[in-house]
């Protein structure tokens, strides 16, 4: 029920412009549909049904407030079915509208969870570690600058749709990676790849569209194989290649055949099939130099001194780490790659220190536990 | 819709001077579209003069109400059909290159 909250919030906000009635109007319709299909029956057409009531709510509440007889014959005018193609536009206008850059990223991402994807306010709050109350605030805030600021409800065309749209990947990778991390929230991973994939349907032509869709469902195969039994993390090399998803993987892989390698998002889930289809280090590596060279940061280099310890031995993965200390001051994952590479190289009792200091620095408890385990072991 | 566009320094400003824009091409730009409703450099921020009233009785001090290192040097006001195109009017003045430019809605009535 909860795919249609995203689509009426924002057909009812293109023909308002009110964010907040709209909002109201499709939680209200949300609310009838669970107090009356249990006892009534599910109706033939969910999707109208709910738009129905979600419209009349709205007309009701303009004619209260005196709206001029023009907006209201357009909100009466929306479809309980409208063509596929009204609903596509108003999903991406409101994904975009959502992700506007003079939006704070983490509004961003907070807006966009609770208005496309209608995740409840109290939910987000959790997930980013914040009270509710101020989780309401920053959307709150966020929706008067949509309104004060006039921005605009529309996908931007031409030279501003390419400027704009990788920052909206940019709050759908941060929602896959809140999902995804050790103390993440599950549900956002999966949410993340459902909005990864309605933004493929609608922009079939974008690469690094499909390139990050294909990423999320790389790295969401392993999500079964990822921790043992007492919830612990398992290292790839360690993990049960039977739990990985198989299905997700064949998708992703299949996307990525049709789709040109243009930008960071295409190269990492290039980077995330090749572990899935033991390609080998070296081609893993060759991934990694080309995504240092298109998004050279920290933590790709760090990646890509772990890819080439692999590929070409413990004594490159460390040089390449040497190159790039500097940089690096500060990232706890540093050290668990330093010890990592230290004890392939042999020195073991320095690899023991450098395991025991990275548990000490590790930010979430099951990390912590798994760079012990690795110390002990030494 | 209207903006206020403040013109303002910044510590870091775009080091490739080449390719910062032409301020009069911009101002007879956004003239003739009608974007540029009205607009001024502002002498420096030693010559402010604030005013107050307290108690009936009126405060005059000398220099800006705060201090910063980032001043305002000018202003312009914007009429504009929404952000996205006031975004692209700023950015194509020289100070969105040489210091920094901020955009405030007009408040609706």
């Amino acid at each position: 029920m909860w795919e249609f909250y995203g689509r009426i919030v924002a057909a009812l906000i293109r023909v308002t412009g009110d964010w907040g009635l709209a909002e109201d109007c499709a939680q209200e319709a949300m609310a009838a549909a669970v107090e009356r299909w249990p006892r009534d029956g599910k109706p033939d057409n969910p999707g109208g049904w709910l738009m129905a009531v979600a419209r009349n709510r709205a007309i009701d509440v303009l004619r209260r407030k005196a709206v001029e007889q023009t907006k209201l014959r357009e909100v009466a005018m929306l479809w309980a079915a409208p063509e596929q193609h009204e609903i596509e536009d108003d999903r991406l206008r409101l994904i975009f509208t959502c992700c506007h850059p003079a939006l704070a990223l983490e509004a961003r991402v907070a807006l966009t969870l609770r208005t496309v994807a209608g995740v409840p306010t109290p939910d987000i709050a959790r997930a980013f570690l914040v009270t509710e109350s101020t989780m309401t605030r920053r959307i709150t805030r966020a929706k008067t600058k949509i309104a004060d600021a006039r921005i605009p409800y529309r996908v931007p065309s031409g030279v501003a749709l390419g400027e704009r749209l990788p920052g909206v990947l940019a709050v759908l990778y941060l929602l896959f990676t809140r999902g995804y991390d050790a103390d993440g929230e599950p549900a956002f991973a999966a949410e993340a790849i459902r909005l990864a994939r309605l933004l493929t349907e609608l922009m079939p032509a974008e690469p690094e569209v499909s390139g990050l869709l294909a990423l999320f469902l790389l790295q969401h195969s392993r999500r079964d194989a990822r921790r043992d039994a007492s919830g612990d993390l398992v290292p790839l090399d360690r993990q049960d290649r039977s739990r990985w998803d198989s299905g997700a993987i064949a998708e992703g892989l299949e996307l990525l055949r049709g789709t040109a390698v243009t930008g960071p998002y295409a190269i990492q889930a290039h980077i995330a099939a090749g572990h899935a289809t033991g390609a080998g280090w070296s081609v893993i590596a060759g991934w990694y130099d080309e995504l240092a060279r298109v998004q050279p940061s920290p933590i790709v280099e760090l990646n890509r001194a772990v890819a080439h310890g692999h590929a070409y031995g413990a004594e490159a993965g460390l040089s390449l780490l040497t190159v790039v200390r500097e940089k690096l001051e500060g990232y706890p994952a540093v050290l668990a790659v330093e010890a990592d590479l230290t004890a392939k190289a042999g020195d073991l009792e320095r690899a023991a220190d450098l395991f025991r200091a990275a548990a000490a620095a590790a930010p979430a408890e099951v990390e912590r536990r798994a760079l012990l385990a690795r110390a002990a072991e030494l | 819709m209207k903006y206020m566009m403040f013109v303002c320094t910044d510590t870091e400003p775009e080091r490739d001077e080449s390719t910062v824009p032409d301020i009069d091409v911009w101002v007879a730009e956004n003239d003739a579209s009608g974007r540029r409703v009205a607009g001024n450099e502002l002498v420096a921020p030693s010559s402010a003069t604030t005013v107050r009233v307290r108690g009936g009785e009126l405060l005059l001090s000398d220099g800006p109400f705060a201090e910063t290192k980032e001043v305002v040097v000018g202003f312009d006001i914007l009429e504009c059909a929404d952000l996205d195109e006031a975004i692209a009017v700023a950015a194509a003045h020289p100070m969105a290159y040489g210091g920094r430019i901020e955009l405030r809605p007009f408040r609706e009535f």
